[in-house]
Order: C-alpha cells, then structure tokens, then sequence
C-alpha cells in the first residue's frame, strides 16, 4: 500500500501531478509515557512485533498528532517551510477535523522519514518535499483524515468511559458532547482510553465546506513570534559540538576544472585547517555536484572566507569557455529560420495561416534568472562510520538523503535527515548539490561541518531559469478571430543533464501544450529548438509559465492592438464561457477558461480599465493557469518623457478554489506579483567567456520597498469547495500586465526581458 | 583583544580583527538572529544596532566595535519578555513569510521610526532599503505605520 519513494518523486512536478497513493495508508493510535495519544502513520513491519510496552510502541509510530491530558494537542508537519505556510495551513486541516480549539495547537517539525523495504524505500511519513505548488492539495484529504480519525477515536472513547451510544455523542471543541453524558468531557480526560482503541476499518465522514471553523478563516503563521525574536532556526543556523565551518572554491567557468592550486597563503590564515580538492562532475555528465573546486575547512566562517581568498587556483577552462549569452541570443535567432521539433500540431495549421486575412507575428526574448533565496546554500554534515546526519535547508528531503548516500556509500536508512526552516526556495533547493558537497568535506575530513556558500557562489552556482527566444504567429479571419496559432521557441531546455532523458523530450519543461489558447483556436502548433549552452538550469517558480505567461499575454495584446481590437474584450471573447477543457499537464486534467475570464473582469472593473486617463498613464491586463490556479492582474502605469516608468497601482486575484489558509494565499498573491515585477525590471544572468558575470545584489538587483506601489491590492475569489495551491500562481501575470500598462501609457512594447533601460533608450531614440 | 557590549552583556573576540561583527556573533557569540544574505552590505538581513543605531553588520570589522553597545534582534525586547512595539506591529500584521530577513527589516524600522516617528509613505521608500526576496514589502510598510501608532500611544501614557 505504500508509495515508493522515488528520485522522480516530485523532481517532475511541472509535468504530472503528483499524488500520493500511500497516504491513505491505515492510521494507528498509540500512547505516549506521559500519557498522551498519539496518532500516526505505522512505522514499519517489525515496529509491532518487537514490544507492546507502549512507550516503545510510541516511538514507532509515524507521529502526526499527540493530544496530551491537559488538552494542548501538537500537531506534526511533515513538509519543508520555505516561506509558502505549510506549516500553518496543514496543521490547520488536522485541527479543524479534530475539532480543537486552535489556540491550544502547536506545530512541531518532523525529519525526513524512510523505511526499507523489500521494493526499496517508502515514506514513513508520507510524501516529503515541496515544490509545484503541491504541498496544500496534496495533503489535502489525508491531513483532514488524520484529523477526523483522532476525533472519531475520542468520541467512541467517551461511550466506551460512560456506556453511551457513540452515534449519540459529538464534539464542540476540545470536548466531546451529548444529552447522554453526565457533562461536557475534555478531549484529555479520554485520551488514555482512546489510545487503548483500535481504529476501525472505515474512516468517518468528512466535514462539509458550511461547517468550517478554522479552514478558511484568517490565522497568523504559527512561526511569526519566533521569528520576529529571533529564535527560529534556518539551515544557517545550525551550531553542533566539534562543528567546523567549509567554504568552496568553485571553478567561474561553466564545467572548469581545477588545474593546480597553492594553498600556501591559506593555510596561513589564522583558523584554517585543511585546504583539498573537490572533484567535479564530468562535463555534460549527469551531476551530484555542479562544480570542481577546492574546499578550505576552518574554526569560523570568516576564517574559511579568508582561506578561500588566499588560494592560487589555475583554472582549467574547460569545453564551455567561449559560452556566452549574447552568442546564445544571436544563435537563436539563427535556429528559428530551421525547422525544429512539431510537438503539438492541431488542426491544418499550415492552410489556416496561408488563407488567413490577416497575420501578426512577434517575437520575444526571456533571460536566464537565478534564484537568489536570501538565505544562501548551506548544509551541515557529520558523516561518521556507519551513519550520517544532515541538517539542510532543503525543498527535497528525499533528494537530500541520496545525495548524502551517493556521496558515502552509505544505506540511506542510516542517512538522517532534518529539516530545518528554510530562508527561501523558488525552486532552488529542489536540487541538493549542497548536501552532497557538504557530505564530501564532512567526509573526507571526519568532522563535523557546516558548508556555507555565499552570495556570490549562490548567483554563480545556480540552476538558472531557461532562456529562450519565442517566436509568435497567430492567423486572424475577417471578424477578427484567431484562426490559427503557432509558439516556436528556441531555448535552454530545463532538463539539464539528466540521465535517462531522450532529446526528443527536452521540449516537455519549456512548452506547456495545453495552456491556452489551445482547444480554443483550432489550427494550433507549437514547434522546439533545444540550444544547448554550459549554463545549468532549473526549476525557477512556476517555470515554464512565467515565460509562457508573459508571452501569450503580449502577444494578445499585440494582436488586439494589431486588428483595432480592445485587448479586455479580445482575450474575454476567446476565453468564453465556463466549461472544462482538457489539460494534460500539472494542473489537469482539465481547467476551465471561464474562470480566468471571470478573475480578468474582475481586475478590470476594479482598476477602472475604461476610464479616460492622463497622457502618459495606462493600464494592462493578463491572465494565466498555474498548476491548478488562476490568476489575474491589472497595472496601471505612468512613463514620463525620459522613460521614468512608476508603477502607479496593482490590482491582483486569484481563484484558488477554496482557501483553506487566506492569510498565506494573500501573501503568496502579493509576493509572487513583486517577484513577478522584479524579475520584469531589472533581473537577468549573463554569461561571457563561459563565466557568469552577476554576483551579487549590486548587479542582481531583487526589488526593495521603494519600488513597490502602496497600492498593490490582492482579492481572493472564491470557487468551489476543493483547494489548488497558490505558491506559484501569483507569478506569471505579471509581468505581462506591466508590460502591457507600459504600452499602453506610451505606446512603447517591450518584447524583450528585463525591461531595464529600455524605456529610457526608447524615449531618448 | 576586542572588548564591546552585546545586548547588555560585556564580551571579547580575540580572533582576527578585520572579522565582521555579523560572524562573531554568528559563529563565536551563537547569536543566530542577524542572518548572512551578501556580505557587501546590501541586503540588510544582518543589521542590527550600534549604540543604537542600525548599521550592517556584515561590512562592520569587528576592531570598529571596541567599547561599543551591540543590539541584536534577541536583545531587542525588554528583560521581561515584553516585545518592542515594531515586533509586535510585525505580528498583528503577520508579515513574515520565510521570515530570513524580518529581524533585519525589525532592526532598520526601529532606528527608522526613531528618526521618523510619524513617517510617510515617501519616508518609507526613501530610508527602508532592506531586500525581501519573498516580497513582503506591502505587509510591511503597513507593519512601519503600525507601529509608529503604537509607540506613539506608548509615549502618551
């Protein structure tokens, strides 16, 4: 019955959703020695046969909810918190279901959890790690059964105590209620019988949506007092007795190689304590580590630092040296005068286009961008003889927990792994090279220790976001109406040296076939080019579709624009009515149209899109589905005569069915709109002589407080009764409505990302 | 030997003087709460006060700090507990959402509002400089304006 825990679990997030069939895995109770109830997942096959003595019993059991005596109940969270809420809204889940009192609820971390078995490695836990927006629907039914199991328990522990009918008993919070029994009994004063209960075969009946007390309802992040104090521990923060602190060296050059190096100056340095090479994988091979280097070991950070500093190192330059990306840009546009792969081709696009009264064809360029959590890479390692510990910021715990085994050799069930809060992810930490190079050190010098990158390793070392060169051609009949749609793009596919991965699928991570207009214009085709550079990329935040958003959204704009169409009206009238079309990808298996129709009427009708407006002030839209969830923005903008763009209010919405945590949804909506406007404005990883060329956030400059409007307004929009994810949805209209206000306040389209100086050069040409 | 003051507590560092403060109270003091996110001053995560004033801790050679009053984010509230105002405005507004840079962003306002105890918005934009990489820039500023109320109404009384 149990899930596999596998290298593709979640890695391909962007291409299939994920479910988890382990989860509904039978539950068990047991007691703690203090005398709690505890409610779990079972913690493997010779969990139950060694002993019944039920501490011991405790110990085994997959801990997910503990209600102690007194009535506080603690609640397991089993996914990474890397600033999305998870820690809040899932534990919300098992509270509402268990009908407590949320006050009373704390939420305690729980490490990666892997058993053994004869077909390999299960969770023990269920699924573990974050990424695609999956952590809340996921989760879903499983962290509500969770919760109505203990409360069922409880209740069938109350007649049992008083000899009552349990279909006759209910619960209030924190009790359990009935005319039959002699008062309202705590949920503590039943624990102990509860935990002596086996469960039954059938799980109860879930809540409906009217009932909800704490699903839905505004709740502050469970972590917020540590962390305004100060208490709440990252990655970073990991102290351990004998710990000793590593930096790397690694090669500026895209697959360099470490020639020679002189560590006479290092090992001057006061604190150093061990300088020594570290092997990087083969070019173009598949990869545990990104970079060849060498690792400076010392009593401090500061000290490994200046180690570092000190070193010679003759670079080996290796096969990407004359990698850059302005060669790569020029070479796109060399490609897509070829033919390239035909991956999607509905209807008779060739004819539609030929016979078409009217064509518009466009093209748009992405940069590559890199992740930049603020809290940079780092990972501490104690690999010992048989066993190892990990302490790592990380999205994949799994992920984590084989990359420390590939390193040592070692079983993975003797790998622990604990996660810590995580300063940031964006797709960044779905990789773990970091684990495995801190696990190499750990090894290779016996101690202890805590690997830090810093900044400029994180802006260096990264799986950047894929760049590409989109090229548009849409077919228009005599009313207007696309006929016919092509996307043809040039780029660095996402799979970045993968093993196990044919050419012919490199496409998949780039082009998301289904996403509109498809089935909605019917001679439809979307055509790929991989441009292979040495640049690694990655999964960034919603990865494809902040490419794929910002182009589809600005080339309806220029279509409208092109055919004296208004841009609102256009995009409603391809849109349409409510129904589901078939999505095959993340997100599916269908989506339905109508309701990002409905979040653009929205956005419009609140930023007054059909207002008369000053000279040099405009407003623009977009649309997009996410994974799951829909998404709309409107910007209204001013551009001065020197091209001084301001940024004058942003009205966001997002239908993410229900929201179970609004506090976190609104927060992911703002954040992922100024993640979305930062990238837009000035972000973008160049590469020249097979080096990348920012290092910092002096020349990677992430959006500061001035830059954001006052008025940034976000709005939920209910739907239905079931969840989808927010983390990413927030992102991809964005910057298309930006950019689409700038046209529309001075007549000036950005085709090409960032929008940096390019209004100024625009005003001053 | 470098001897300063650290949330009300005398200490010494006798490593290497050119050490930032941001790693001797990292790595050597274990205070944890001013995080590393540039090393070149840029980012604010590691700010906290000097004699009560904010500065970056990351570009800050300890040999600077000689008979200096150093508050982190752990020294920031009173001895019994009592959270400063801006911290309390940080959790009525719930801003945090990775939370990396908050006590960084915490430590700025407070030296801020001293300087601008009614600020506006423009204030704001002109004197806050922190990074938040998950954008909680409105929550925040909203946080600022909160809790220039407060200490306001703390003054009053």
């Amino acid at each position: 019955m149990t899930a596999p825990e596998s290298a593709d679990w979640l890695a391909s997030v962007s291409d299939k959703d994920v479910t988890d069939p382990g989860r509904r895995r039978f539950l068990i109770t047991g007691a703690t020695a203090a005398g709690s109830l505890v409610l779990g997942l079972p913690a493997g096959g010779e969990a139950f046969s060694s002993s019944d003595a039920a501490e011991n019993r405790t110990r085994q059991i997959g801990f997910f909810v503990e209600i102690a005596a007194d009535g506080d109940v603690i609640i397991g969270s089993n996914q990474p918190e890397i600033g999305q809420g998870v820690r809040t809204a899932l534990p919300m889940l098992v509270a509402e279901e268990l009908d407590v009192d949320w006050a009373r609820v704390s939420v305690k971390p729980m490490p990666l959890g892997l058993l053994k078995t004869a077909d390999g490695y299960t969770w023990k836990y269920g699924g573990q790690g974050v990424g695609g927006s999956t952590g809340l629907t996921r989760n879903w039914d499983f962290m509500r059964e969770v919760g109505a199991i203990a409360r069922q328990q409880l209740i069938r522990a109350a007649a049992v105590k008083y000899e009552v009918a349990a279909k006759r008993c209910t619960t209030r919070p924190g009790y359990v209620i009935s005319d039959d029994l002699p008062r309202d009994i705590p949920y503590g004063e039943l624990v102990k019988t509860a935990a002596a209960l086996d469960l039954p075969d059938h799980n109860p009946v879930l809540k409906d949506k009217e009932n909800y007390r704490i699903v839905g309802t505004r709740q502050k992040t469970v972590d917020a007092h540590d962390i305004v104090t100060g208490v709440a521990r990252y990655g970073i923060d990991t102290i351990k007795p004998d710990m000793r602190y590593a930096v790397i060296a690694r090669s500026p050059f895209l697959n360099g190689r470490v020639k020679s190096f002189d560590d006479t100056a290092a090992r001057k340095i006061n604190g150093v304590l061990k300088v020594f090479k570290i092997d990087g994988p083969e070019p173009g091979a598949p990869y545990l580590i990104l970079a060849s280097g060498v690792a400076v070991v010392a009593t401090s950070t500061w000290a490994a630092i200046k180690g570092r500093k000190a070193l010679q190192i003759e670079w080996e330059p290796g096969p990407n040296a004359t990698d850059s990306t302005d060669a790569f840009w020029q070479q796109n546009e060399e490609m897509l005068k070829g033919s390239g792969q035909i991956v999607t081709d509905d209807g008779q696009y060739e004819s539609a286009i030929e016979t078409a009264h009217k064509t518009v064809q466009r093209s748009y360029q992405i940069p590559f961008v890199s992740h930049a959590p603020l809290e940079p890479q780092n990972c501490y390692a104690h690999v010992e003889k048989d066993s190892c510990h990990i302490v790592a910021p990380t999205q994949m715990p799994g992920g984590a927990s084989r990359a420390a085994a590939a390193v040592t050799g070692l079983p993975r069930e003797n790998i622990h792994i604990d996660i810590s809060r995580v300063g940031g992810g964006f797709g960044r930490r779905l990789s773990n090279d970091y684990v495995a190079e801190a696990a190499m050190i750990s090894q290779q010098t016996g101690w202890p220790i805590k690997l830090q990158w810093t900044r400029e390793d994180d802006v260096r070392h990264d799986f950047y976001r894929p760049g590409g060169l989109h090229e548009m051609r849409a077919g228009l009949d005599e009313t207007g109406k696309v006929i016919a749609w092509t996307q043809r793009l040039a780029s660095a596919s996402k799979h970045f040296r993968r093993p196990n991965k044919p050419d012919d699928g490199l496409w998949e991570p780039e082009l998301y076939p289904d996403d509109f207009p498809r089935r909605i214009v019917d001679n439809f085709r979307l055509e790929y080019f991989h441009h292979p550079i040495g640049l690694p990329r990655g999964s960034w935040r919603a990865p494809a579709h902040t490419a794929n958003a910002f182009v589809i959204q600005s080339f309806l704009d220029e279509i409208a624009h092109a055919s004296g169409q208004d841009p609102l009206q256009f995009r409603l009238d391809l849109l349409g009515k409510d129904r589901e079309l078939e999505y095959d990808g993340h997100g599916g298996p269908t989506y339905n149209p109508g309701r990002l129709a409905r979040l653009l009427t929205f956005v419009a009708t609140q930023i007054g899109y059909g207002d008369k407006r000053k000279k040099d002030r405009g407003v623009g839209l977009a649309t997009h589905f996410t994974f799951g969830g829909y998404a709309a923005h409107a910007f209204e903008v001013s551009v001065d005569d020197a091209g001084g763009l301001i940024i004058e209010r942003i009205v966001a919405a997002i239908d993410c069915g229900l929201a179970v945590h609004p506090q976190a949804v609104e927060a992911q909506l703002q954040g992922g709109t100024i993640d979305g406007i930062s990238t837009a404005l000035g972000l973008q990883i160049t590469v020249k002589d097979g080096q990348v060329q920012q290092g910092n956030f002096d020349d990677y400059p992430l959006l500061r407080i001035a830059a954001i409007p006052a008025r940034l307004e976000t709005h939920i929009l209910p739907y239905d009764d079931v969840p989808t994810g927010v983390g990413e949805m927030g992102i991809p209209s964005a910057a298309p409505a930006l950019t689409n206000a700038i046209f529309n306040a001075s007549g000036i389209r950005i085709r090409n990302l960032p929008i940096a100086d390019q209004l100024k050069k625009a005003r001053a040409g | 030997m470098i001897s300063f003051r650290v949330n009300s507590k005398q200490v010494r560092f006798d490593g290497d003087a050119d050490t930032p403060l941001l790693w001797v109270l990292r790595d050597h003091l274990q205070l944890t709460g001013a995080k590393y996110g540039c090393g070149i001053g840029q980012c604010g995560a590691c700010t906290v006060h000097i004699d009560g004033k904010a500065q970056r801790s990351c570009v800050l050679p300890i040999a600077a700090l000689a008979n200096k009053s150093v508050t982190t984010i752990e020294g920031l509230g009173d001895e019994n507990g009592q959270l400063h105002p801006v911290q309390q405005a940080w959790l009525a507004v719930d801003v945090p959402q990775c939370g990396y840079c908050q006590a960084g962003q915490i430590m700025a306002t407070v030296d801020f509002l001293q300087k601008h105890p009614r600020p506006s918005d423009e204030d704001i934009d002109n004197n806050m400089s922190n990074i938040c990489r998950c954008g909680t820039y409105v929550r925040i500023r909203d946080a600022i304006h909160q809790a220039a109320k407060l200490m306001q109404k703390g003054e009053q009384q």
